[in-house]
């Protein structure tokens, strides 16, 4: 029995030694890097699960392992990764506000010396605003998006309208015609459920009433007369059942679905909306989505503001503590390198200015059925995006406005007091 | 000759045991243990999230702002909202549902078996499935109303502050009045019906044996119940995560919720560190008052 015991305890000891060791040991063989990017906007996973194959196949000795969520969990998964030691990611997408806090947490890869002049000289200069702080570059371009405004051509027809909204009391007087004749019962579909999405609509609306977030000391002047006029428009509207009442906890994908089921005139959304309103998949108004020019207020109009939208771009950037910055750095040149963008433009347009220009832009609108639509309308509405603030404190401080709208928009307290109540918050946000 | 072994079998057996368990002890103090002690100490320090970010000791600083924070306190109100309903709810259906399985109705084995299955559903899908019940263009809530005639027009249900918080409440409910139903089914069948039988003889009517009889003796089971579902309704998430991220106007904000937005989206570790163990203190506080009032050790003999 002794002697039992002691081999049996001999054979435990050797096991829990080896799985011990084994936990640690390092593989040979091929890098694994492992990516982390949204599946919404931009290219669909099937499409870049595609990219990463091809790029495993000219690179034998990396392995691309790329990982999908929802938009709103991108930053946490972010964050809980960096926690790792290796990180759970050695690049992440990373939205156009967050590069400020991720900075400030050491997150990001300074890839200054790694960036080409061609790639400075032939991407838009735009795209680089989303990953250069402080003349460091942290990132690589990925997706140029903007907010778009998108109507119903044929309900506007059945309407009576010969020309989209120019401003947004048009609009109101649009709506208003289609709801009368009955042809939608809320024809106006928003994102101004209580996550980012509605700040990206508040950030369109106030910049088209001539308005801003910040002035030039850094205080907060959303709350001023601009921005209360737009927020207590947003609730006129939904009071008048033009705006659907459901926008209050809809997202940017519920808005599509609504869109795309003829439920509505118009909806702001980013480009995807469009490319899958031609997918008889997804749609039942193939071939009735049209863009114009996001509206402006009268105000803004008259103070010489031509369009107003919000800058949604994204980049890749590499995770300061990867051990494989080198192969990473390799994947993501390939991501965004021309060939690989043109031949997927349909999805997202690329971010090589050259490929607007001369016989490159005959190519490129050619490249798909929507992109002789798609193309001009990037065109004339991205130069009219406007960022959010770029401060580090900008995640907390969005949450705050977020619940000031939400506020408003249920009535549970006036436009005045709910942006008030924001803007008091980033006071002390910014004074930590 | 031999070395003989210093230690009685008895010790022997004892060191073999040990190092059996160790491989699973190892786990759980790393898995468990080490992530509480560590937030413990973290709740003292503000400690922004981030590589490079210094630590600062303040003390109790992180639990007396949140202690005079109008918002945490506006939160725990919340919460204790959404847990007392929810869990007179469960109670009280499972309470319904565990009386009826008792009774033996025909198809009892089968209700009892179909009852585990929204408790079976991960609570992430039963937040998904909710959602999209609860939805204004496609839900089945509404399209349920519009048939019957009780709506006119598709309702945006959780788009009204004052309802979305019962909404979420129900799906809870529904979720977890099996866990309740099933504890209590088995109380009450184990529970002798010579004690109903009596009493029906000495003319005590339904309600009677069920309100002096078999609820008393349902004690020590409510109590499990009780304990068990208070807990975890006050430490709701995922529901909260999945249906309404807290909204509208921050009406369904659940005090784990907040404390899941100060850690990960604000990078506010030290606050998020010392909410959960303020979370902890009103656990255990409830679950000592309840066995407080509740437990009568005598009764269970």
């Amino acid at each position: 029995m002794r002697t039992m015991n002691k081999f049996l305890m001999g054979l435990l000891t050797t096991i829990l030694v080896f799985s011990v060791v084994g936990c640690g040991a390092k593989k040979t063989g091929p890098v694994t890097i492992h990516i982390l990017t949204m599946d919404q906007a931009g290219l669909k996973p099937a499409e870049i699960d595609q990219i990463a194959r091809d790029f495993e196949a000219a690179n034998p000795d990396i392995k691309v392992n790329m990982e999908y969520v929802g938009y709103d969990y991108v930053h946490d998964k972010i964050v809980t990764g960096m926690a790792a030691t290796p990180p759970a990611y050695d690049a992440a997408m990373i939205d156009v506000i967050w590069p400020d806090e991720f900075i400030k947490n050491g997150y990001l890869l300074d890839v200054t010396s790694r960036v080409t002049a061609d790639m400075k000289s032939g991407m838009f200069p735009a795209s680089w605003n989303g990953v250069t702080r402080n003349g460091k570059i942290y990132g690589m371009p990925w997706l140029m998006d903007v907010k778009y405004f998108m109507y119903n051509k044929d309900m506007l027809q059945k309407a009576g309208i010969s020309a989209p909204p120019k401003t947004w009391e048009d609009l109101v007087a649009d709506a208003t015609i289609i709801k009368q004749k009955g042809i939608a019962e809320f024809p106006i579909i928003w994102s101004w459920n209580q996550k980012e999405g509605v700040v990206c609509d508040f950030t369109a609306l106030l910049f088209g009433n001539g308005g801003a977030f910040l002035d030039a000391s850094g205080a907060p002047v959303f709350n001023n007369d601009k921005g209360v006029q737009i927020l207590t428009w947003m609730k006129q509207t939904l009071d008048a059942g033009l705006s659907n009442p459901s926008s209050v906890s809809s997202d940017e994908n519920a808005v599509e679905a609504d869109f795309l089921a003829g439920k509505s005139a118009f909806a702001v959304n980013w480009l995807f909306q469009y490319s899958d309103s031609q997918d008889a998949s997804k749609s039942q108004i193939v071939g009735q989505a049209a863009f114009a020019p996001m509206p402006v207020f009268a105000a803004g109009a008259a103070a010489g503001i031509v369009s107003a939208s919000v800058d949604g771009s994204s980049s890749f950037a590499i995770m300061a503590t990867t051990p494989y910055a080198d192969q990473t750095w390799k994947f993501l040149t390939y991501l965004a390198s021309n060939a690989v963008q043109t031949k997927y433009s349909a999805e997202m347009l690329p971010v090589w200015q050259s490929d607007f220009t001369g016989s490159a832009l005959a190519t490129l609108e050619a490249a798909t059925p929507i992109n002789p639509v798609t193309v001009p309308a990037f065109l004339a509405q991205f130069p009219y995006a406007n960022e959010r603030p770029t401060v580090p404190y900008y995640n907390e401080g969005s949450a705050d406005l977020q619940l000031a709208i939400q506020q408003a928009l249920t009535g549970v307290k006036s436009p005045k007091d709910a942006l008030d109540a924001a803007a008091a918050a980033w006071v002390a946000l910014a004074a930590k | 000759m031999p070395r003989r072994s210093s230690l009685s079998l008895r010790q022997q057996d004892a060191r073999t045991a040990w190092l059996l368990v160790t491989p699973a002890l190892v786990i759980i103090l790393g898995v468990m243990l080490w992530p509480i002690v560590y937030t413990f100490i973290l709740s003292f320090f503000n400690a922004p999230t981030g590589l490079n970010q210094v630590r600062t000791f303040i003390w109790l600083g992180n639990y007396i702002a949140m202690i005079k924070d109008p918002e945490f306190w506006d939160t725990i109100k919340r919460t204790l909202y959404f847990t007392i309903v929810s869990v007179v709810l469960e109670m009280a259906m499972g309470l319904g549902v565990a009386q009826l399985i008792n009774s033996h109705p025909w198809g009892w084995k089968f209700l009892r078996f179909a009852l585990i299955v929204p408790w079976a559903v991960p609570t992430i899908v039963n937040g998904a499935m909710w959602r999209w019940i609860y939805s204004a263009d496609f839900g089945a809530l509404n399209g349920l109303l519009m048939q019957f005639g009780l709506i006119k027009h598709y309702v945006p249900w959780l788009t009204f502050p004052n309802l979305a918080m019962p909404l979420v409440i129900l799906a809870d409910a529904w979720h977890t009045m099996p866990f309740v139903a099933l504890i209590l089914q088995a109380a009450l069948a184990a529970l002798p019906e010579e004690l109903d039988e009596a009493a029906a003889v000495d003319g005590a009517n339904a309600f009677q044996r069920f309100w002096s009889i078999r609820l008393p003796l349902l004690r020590p089971a409510i109590l499990v119940a009780l304990i068990a579902r208070t807990v975890e309704a006050f430490r709701v998430f995922d529901i909260v995560y999945i249906i309404t991220s807290g909204g509208p106007a921050n009406s369904t904000l659940t005090i784990t919720f907040f404390t899941y937005l100060n850690s990960f989206p604000w990078g506010k570790q030290g606050v998020g560190a010392a909410l959960s163990f303020l979370i902890s203190i009103f656990t255990i506080s409830m679950a000592l008052i309840f066995i407080r009032v509740l437990y009568r050790p005598e009764e269970t003999q």
